[in-house]
């Protein structure tokens, strides 16, 4: 299969146009030696044939429509209406380009401005930009930002934030010479005490992921207020499904809020494409890495759109940008848009109490399965970790016998965490998966 | 006047969620009240059609490739074949969970390794990560990689080489992971300077970043001795994948002596763009640099797919999980649609498509770079602005005859730069069109110049005033209106004008 358009006959006009008489003419600049190899590449297949072949490794997949899904830490099998696709995969938002060609794109531009708006609505922050790549790189850019403007050495990363994010951390900030200090978890939540030791005046941020990785809700006013009495910046990744109930990071006065954008519209997908999002206060705006869109007028006075604040970005300031962020997820952050206009207001707030009505309803019940015990006291949303006192490998041979995929085993980040499992549970699931849950951990020996 | 969506109102229930069950008070009374959200968010009410409605009317705005000529250089604007997208709907590749046991997500891995298989072979190189979301983080990857290998080998290196044609995320990236950045000159042919470089070699170098053909769309010809004099004083060589569209079949990167090579699928390998995104930047290495790759690896043992256990010299983890997988399930589609014939078709075609415009064009428009071009080239239009009209307006102007405008101002040392990129999937006709309307243009710029000064005037809103949108930026609608919707601290001015915020890289 090729996507080609010229002719044969094209092909020879055009080699003609340019003077030559063969392809080969136009790259002889190309050392001959360098133009022999083998590709490892095979031969090409029709349409039909490619489609046949990838539903065929498709079937080696167990996924979520099969299977009931308790899987969480980052991504979530939420409901993705039909009209989030439907708009976003339109050829004139999935094959346009950047929107720097601004009178050509005014509905990517003025589609990334209400993005950015529901954002700042959604965690009552000042200001949004056009997205990042994920959560974690979000947190780490976070960092980034608050190293430079406070011009302090310290992030303090509790043991409560995702293990995969503090990675994601330590990775971007291995050059720039800053300190990350760990600080230990008490009850699946931040240890107060120990938070308190590490707070000098050489801490930058403090970073505050809310809910946690364990699904706990943090004492976050408490944490924030610690962190700016001793002058840092507080970052706040939060679950934006949770904020339809849940304090939002502008209302406890984080300074960034950043956070993983999968639950807003976009199918989990093995993991990406999702998106970043990425809020600040304010003071911080100037800073701020990646993309913005501002409204403006045309020469007519009309509203317009257009990529703005651009002297912070790669392309204008190369060495001196804010971040080398350049491409970044706006088609996933376009899904985040139109699912919140689709939820509303109204909609925000019940999908966010369906899902702590159904995480409560499941944990209540696991807890009432013999050899299944509390791991935090702490409160949660829509995820929490309970202590099953049965063999791994009977438990995951009876899950998958039951058509369940998870929970997370906490073992797979840290070994202390033996037997300790992580359940998310969304709007998807159902009480005819809670009774197969049930059944298949009751089953195991 | 464009409406907000946050400025019309009708009834949203959020039918398409399911009922609570229980009354609204009794779960929030089991919310402790530290944790409660204390003030509504104010988003829109909009009913499902009043929401379709607004994001069509929208999009229909926007120019795509889907139905626009779009040369836009160094973006790679190809088509992007429609099978590729349902492949990646399907729900066996975007209905699964990335913490799923390695048993039940045995298709995609084979997906993940194969491609990572497909890449080595393509670009010459000995392993792959697709880790990377995108080029710029690709390059971040790489040099993290470059970082990790000097350390781990004790040599104190402190510096970047970068042509002066270079993407802006090349330094960019150089200083983000505490690098000096150190330019190499362009001769007048339009190569790197070998002389300029050999004189800026020494001990602290840590690699050399580049692309070739190198922004100007030209061949390095002197690509083999740049990466040996490189070598020599112990740095490593990146290849920048922004214009491999040039190379599929023709030659590999991994030959020519880059050890570190980033590839750019939502370019190469017709991942669409997304008016911004998502993209996927694969990053593959030499030999010596595997250990350095992000984690985890997938790995294939005997007819399994597993991800690598531990590796202890990694430099740790990009992001979380591994890669957009919806963006490289695309890719890999697309590679075995294709094939290693279909592939050389793509690079012989994009080639051809190039140096057709370039020759044509030249009869009217100044081409700095005499030769034969890859894949894209760089015309200038000071012709053009001596009878008063700029590569700015030429490229507004073009929007009115329905054609996306081409790359302007960049590279940065070729003045009224305008970098044309036609690619494969554009047929003779389109390109034959094209010339016309760039001819009609230029007649225009003689007889009546004003219709170009004042373009476009057939798109949503004419040009715009950025110079207001930056000194008073509105960056977003308040739903509480009793707040101003511009910050209260003053915003410096950009330091360049609003005519060199052209597209750079996608």
């Amino acid at each position: 299969m090729q996507y080609i358009s010229n002719t044969a006959n094209d092909k020879k006009e055009m080699l003609h146009a340019v003077g030559v008489s063969s392809f080969d003419e136009l790259i002889a600049k190309v050392p001959k030696h360098l133009q022999k190899f083998e590709m490892g590449v095979p031969a090409g297949i029709s349409e039909l044939e490619l489609v046949r072949e990838m539903v065929e490794t498709g079937r080696a997949n167990h996924h979520f429509h099969h299977y009931a899904s308790y899987l969480g830490a980052g991504n979530y099998d939420h409901f993705i209406p039909t009209v989030v696709n439907h708009l976003a995969l339109r050829g004139e938002f999935i094959t346009s380009y950047t929107p720097y060609q601004g009178e050509a794109s005014q509905g990517t531009l003025q589609s990334i401005y209400e993005y950015q708006s529901l954002m700042c609505e959604l965690t009552a922050m000042d200001y949004s930009n056009a997205s990042m790549y994920d959560g974690a790189s979000s947190l780490a850019e976070a960092a980034l930002l608050a190293l430079r403007s406070s011009g302090r050495k310290k992030i303090l990363i509790p043991d409560s934030v995702h293990p995969e994010y503090r990675t994601v951390v330590k990775t971007y900030l291995s050059f720039v010479g800053a300190e990350i200090i760990h600080v230990p978890s008490k009850d699946a939540g931040v240890d107060m005490a120990a938070l308190e030791k590490a707070l000098d005046s050489d801490v930058a941020a403090v970073v505050l992921q809310q809910p946690n990785f364990f699904g706990s809700l943090e004492e976050a006013t408490e944490i924030t207020q610690k962190t700016h009495a001793a002058g840092a910046l507080l970052i706040a990744c939060v679950n934006p499904i949770s904020l339809g109930i849940i304090q939002p990071p502008g209302e406890y006065g984080a300074d960034i809020a950043v956070g993983e954008g999968q639950p807003l519209g976009n199918a989990v997908a093995f993991g990406g494409p999702h998106f970043g999002f990425f809020t600040v206060k304010e003071e911080l705006l100037r800073k701020i890495p990646g993309r913005i869109a501002g409204m403006t007028v045309d020469k007519a006075g009309r509203r317009s759109f257009v990529l703005t604040l651009q002297a912070r970005e790669q392309h204008i300031r190369r060495e001196k940008a804010t971040s080398n962020i350049c491409t970044n997820h706006s088609l996933c952050a376009l899904k985040g848009a139109i699912y919140l206009s689709l939820l509303g207001k109204k909609g925000l707030k019940k999908l966010a109490l369906i899902n702590w009505k159904n995480a409560h309803d499941t944990y209540k019940k696991l807890l009432t399965i013999k050899g299944v015990k509390p791991f935090s006291s702490r409160s949660f949303f829509n995820e929490f970790a309970v202590v099953i006192e049965k063999d791994e490998s009977s438990l995951r041979a009876s899950l998958e016998n039951h058509k369940i995929l998870g929970p997370l085993s906490l073992k797979r980040f840290d070994a202390h965490h033996k037997n300790a499992y992580l359940f998310a549970v969304t709007e998807n699931r159902t009480p005819a998966d809670l009774d197969r849950l049930v059944k298949a951990i009751e089953g195991a020996k | 006047m464009s409406e907000l969506i946050f400025e019309r109102n009708s009834l949203n229930e959020a039918s398409w969620l399911p009922e609570l069950g229980e009354p609204e008070e009794k779960i929030l009374s089991q919310v402790p009240e530290k944790f409660l959200r204390k003030k509504e968010a104010g988003l829109p009410s909009l009913s499902e059609l009043d929401v379709v409605r607004h994001f069509t009317r929208l999009s229909q705005k926007n120019f795509c490739v889907d139905a626009n000529f779009y040369p836009l250089g160094s973006c790679t604007m190809k088509y992007n074949p429609k099978a590729l997208d349902s492949i990646a709907s399907m729900d066996s590749f975007s209905q699964i969970h990335p913490y799923q046991e390695e048993s039940g997500v045995q298709g995609a891995l084979k997906v993940l390794y194969e491609m990572q298989t497909f890449l080595c072979g393509i670009t010459g190189m000995d392993e792959f990560t697709l880790q990377p979301a995108a080029g710029a983080h690709g390059e971040l990857c790489g040099l993290l990689m470059v970082g990790a290998y000097h350390r781990f080998k004790k040599r104190h290196k402190t510096k970047v080489l970068i042509p002066d044609s270079a993407h802006g995320t090349n330094p960019a990236t150089a200083a983000l992971c505490g690098y000096e950045v150190v330019q190499v000159k362009t001769n007048a042919k339009g190569h790197v300077d070998l002389e300029d470089l050999k004189s800026k070699l020494d001990d602290s170098i840590a690699c050399l970043m580049m692309t070739n053909p190198n922004t100007l769309g030209l061949f390095e010809e002197d690509i083999l001795e740049i990466a040996k004099s490189v070598h020599q004083v112990g740095g490593l060589v990146y290849y920048d994948g922004a214009n491999m569209n040039a190379l599929l079949g023709v030659c590999r990167p991994g030959d020519m002596g880059f050890d570190i090579v980033h590839l750019n699928l939502h370019k190469t390998f017709a991942v669409p763009h997304g008016s911004g995104g998502p993209g996927s930047g694969p990053v593959g290495v030499k030999k010596e640099l595997i250990p350095f790759l992000p984690e985890p690896r997938i790995l294939k043992t005997g007819d399994r797919y597993t991800f690598e256990a531990s590796a202890p010299q990694s430099i740790g983890k990009l992001r979380s999980f591994y890669g957009n997988f919806g963006a490289i399930i695309r890719s890999y589609g697309y590679i075995k649609a294709l094939g290693k014939e279909g592939l050389k078709a793509v690079s012989e075609n994009a080639i051809l498509n190039a140096n057709y415009l370039k020759a044509k064009l030249s009869d009217f428009f100044e081409v700095p770079h005499a030769g034969h071009c890859m894949h894209e080239f760089v015309m200038s239009a000071k012709k053009q602005k001596a009878r008063g009209v700029k590569a700015l307006d030429i490229a507004k102007r073009l929007l009115d005859y329905g054609v996306h405008a081409p790359t302007i101002y960049f590279p940065l040392i070729v003045e009224e730069a305008m970098m044309i990129e036609p690619t494969e999937t554009e047929s003779k006709t389109t390109l034959d069109e094209f010339i016309q309307i760039l001819r009609a243009i230029d007649k225009e710029i003689t007889e009546t110049p004003n219709i170009v000064l004042e373009a476009p005037h057939s798109t949503p809103v004419s040009r715009i005033d950025e110079v207001t949108a930056a000194r008073q930026p509105n960056l977003r609608y308040r739903a509480d209106s009793s707040r101003p919707a511009t910050p209260s601290f003053p915003v410096p001015r950009p330091e360049q004008s609003a005519n060199c915020c052209e597209p750079i890289k996608g």
